[in-house]
């Protein structure tokens, strides 16, 4: 288990694997509440990559069927930050 | 050249997991397992008794003897009968909101859309792209074009820049239907290079109206067009849509089929899919692929059937509650979102009622033996798996529903098809000579067709010795690997090329190539399909620097977002390798398949299975 982490760390963590994934885009310019789909040119082994990622990184369990809450980046800090906090009891 | 076997993604594939059993029991079906007769249930009979003008008689034709269109077929002949009232296709927006379309209402658009054209001066043989999402004008426009005797073109929307403009280009687009964010994105950066590009018509993104220079307004110009339209006479060779495809080196292809594919299109749905009057089906190819044309729109609506869009991307959720609310009952779909929807477990999917469904398919690349079975777990029957690609126009080869599936096969060729294995025998001097049949089981060949079905291209856009060197000895060669079993069960095998099957899709490494070394810092790229357990494989790049580059992990970023944003995602590599030099034959040709041999692991040294030097 990695350090706690503030929402803030949380997020530049997200934003920075996504820019791994997809270079080219313009994470400044994401809208929290819309899905990086919608938003991004991203498909679905991208998004695949992209929660693997966030579990090697976070050292989080993410089951498959939780992946539709990683849509958005909200979604995602919540989702990780919960997931964190469950884990670490 | 020496025609060699390569490694096979497939069995690397299966490989996978260790724990995995190799042998899997045949799925037997019986009269239990049938809620309605199969229309192809006495195989042996039904291919004594075959024939493509009995096929044919299945259609109406124009009215006067005046030929044969696809859209009439389609759309205009269900419209004129009892089923005018009847749906033909029901629309589901990303966001909930749900459209619907009787195959009356279907005429009144798609003879809009065909005036339409006719008001630009576009005519017969003129070429109509659409590069658009799933939404409803793609379809209106698909079979409007077809009434106007144009050539309706589809491109998908996640291509970028770079393959958008090759494919206009290459078939000299004259009209492109898209929308306004997809051309501000993607087409106005490289409008001054396409110059037989004349009208544009934009979509205005959620409905509104486009006002963007250069450009028409797609909504007003069908508000102003008749809604009667008679297709003029259609001779069945008259050519009708353009699918672009990926070979291993050049500029990507454009198959041209003809409006007598629909007699393929038709009877296939029939045979292969198991249409029965009152289906609901749901094809979940993208229009931008020929299984989302000749299946996601064509062949349900030909079969007067009930036909699902989706706008929205594959969540396994949102899968679920679609086939559940819709009562969908044949489903065709595709191995990567089968296998996604794999590892989101069993649990998920007894969650919602799926009593509806009668008959499951999936094409695009070959469906693991595991998936096929898990279809049985998930939704008590097994996947059909099928073969066929963008030259043949239609299925050729399939697991059809009264047949035992082993899992794994592609099933057998269906009626009026003859498939063989064979292999390439040389001609004096080294001339490439004929093919010879491989007749034993279990030996592994190229996969060939004896052409003369109607969906069979008839060319590649502008390239008659591209096209002439697919016909050897009396057969068409896919460029597939197969075996034959002593039952006539045929298993894939693997690509005879390097082109690179992704999410069901294929890419020519060449095109990917020439994207990468325009960046300065590039001096080769070799690019293969990498094994993946879900995508089957993914586009991997393997890349030489010039002198005065580093091979830093920025580097690589700067070269993946640069690949990304002139190809798309779906072209684009997902990984990126740099390599010192590349390894490549005397004649300077870079020798992917021993880029892939390395990737895969193979002994050094070991080339015994890869492509001799020419």
């Amino acid at each position: 288990m990695t350090p706690n982490l503030t929402t803030d760390e949380i997020k530049s963590l997200i934003l920075r694997i996504l820019g791994e994934i997809a270079p080219e885009a313009d994470l400044a310019s994401i809208k929290p509440d819309i899905s990086f789909r919608d938003q991004l040119d991203i498909d679905s082994v991208d998004f695949l990559n992209f929660a693997i990622a966030l579990h090697e990184e976070l050292r989080v369990e993410i089951p498959e069927a939780d992946y539709p809450k990683l849509a958005t980046l909200n979604g995602c800090i919540e989702y990780l930050t919960a997931q964190r906090q469950t884990s670490q009891r | 050249m020496k025609e060699m076997t390569l490694v096979s993604s497939l069995q690397r594939y299966r490989c996978w997991k260790e724990k995995q059993p190799m042998v899997w029991n045949t799925i037997i079906k019986s009269r239990r397992d049938w809620s309605i007769i199969p229309h192809l249930h006495d195989y042996g009979q039904a291919r004594a008794a075959f024939s493509w003008d009995k096929a044919r008689r299945e259609l109406e034709g124009l009215p006067g003897g005046q030929g044969l269109n696809i859209a009439h077929e389609a759309v205009d002949r269900h419209a004129a009968g009892p089923l005018g009232d009847h749906l033909a296709m029901r629309w589901l927006g990303k966001t909930g909101k749900v459209q619907d379309y009787t195959f009356g209402r279907l005429r009144e658009l798609t003879n809009r859309f065909a005036n339409v054209l006719r008001g630009l001066g576009v005519t017969t043989g003129d070429r109509v792209y659409v590069l658009a999402g799933r939404i409803p004008p793609l379809y209106i426009a698909a079979l409007g074009t077809l009434k106007n005797r144009s050539v309706f073109c589809p491109l998908f929307s996640a291509f970028g820049p770079e393959p958008i403009c090759a494919r206009l280009a290459i078939g000299q687009a004259k009209v492109l239907v898209t929308t306004e964010s997809l051309y501000q994105r993607k087409v106005a950066g490289s409008r001054s290079s396409l110059p037989h590009l004349e009208h544009v018509l934009l979509v205005g993104d959620d409905y509104k109206s486009a006002d963007v220079p250069g450009t028409q307004d797609y909504r007003r110009l069908m508000e102003d067009a008749s809604e009667k339209f008679t297709i003029g006479p259609t001779d069945p060779e008259d050519v009708a849509l353009l699918h672009f495809t990926s070979g291993t080196t050049g500029t990507p292809k454009g198959a041209v089929h003809v409006h007598n594919a629909v007699v393929a299109h038709h009877i296939t749905g029939k045979l292969a899919l198991d249409f029965h009057k009152d289906d609901i089906f749901w094809c979940t190819a993208d229009p931008g692929w020929v299984t989302g044309t000749s299946y996601g729109i064509i062949a349900p609506l030909t079969n007067g059937i009930t036909s699902i869009v989706d706008e929205g991307d594959f969540d396994a959720e949102r899968w679920y509650g679609i086939l559940q609310d819709q009562k969908v009952s044949v489903w065709y779909t595709a191995p990567t979102a089968l296998r996604m929807m794999m590892k989101a477990g069993t649990d998920l999917v007894r969650k919602y009622n799926l009593s509806a469904l009668r008959f499951l398919a999936s094409v695009g690349e070959p469906l693991n033996p595991e998936a096929v079975v898990w279809g049985q777990q998930a939704f008590g029957r097994p996947f059909h798996d099928n073969w066929w690609q963008t030259e043949t126009g239609g299925i050729m080869i399939a697991n059809y529903a009264a047949m035992d599936i082993r899992p794994g096969s592609m099933g057998r060729p269906l009626p009026g098809i003859d498939a063989a294995i064979v292999r390439k025998t040389q001609g004096d001097g080294g001339i490439d000579g004929g093919v010879e049949v491989i007749q034993e089981p279990d030996v592994q060949g190229e996969l060939a067709l004896r052409p003369g079905w109607p969906s069979m291209f008839r060319a590649y856009w502008n390239e008659p010795e591209r096209y002439k060197q697919c016909f050897v000895g009396g057969f068409y060669l896919t460029g597939d690997l197969a075996k034959r079993d002593k039952d006539g069960y045929l298993w894939f095998v693997g690509r005879a090329d390097d082109v690179i099957k992704t999410s069901g899709h294929l890419i020519g490494p060449f095109e990917v190539e020439s994207v990468l070394i325009e960046h300065k810092a590039v001096a080769e790229a070799g690019v293969i399909g990498k094994p993946d357990p879900v995508a089957m494989e993914v586009v991997k790049a393997f890349v030489s620097l010039r002198d005065g580059y580093e091979p830093t992990p920025a580097l690589q970023r700067e070269l993946l977002g640069f690949a990304r944003a002139r190809l798309g995602t779906v072209v684009a590599p997902k990984e990126i390798e740099f390599l010192p030099t590349l390894p490549k034959t005397r004649s300077g040709k870079i020798m992917r398949r021993l880029l892939k041999a390395r990737e895969l692991g193979l002994p050094e040294g070991d080339t015994s299975t890869l492509e001799s030097e020419s």
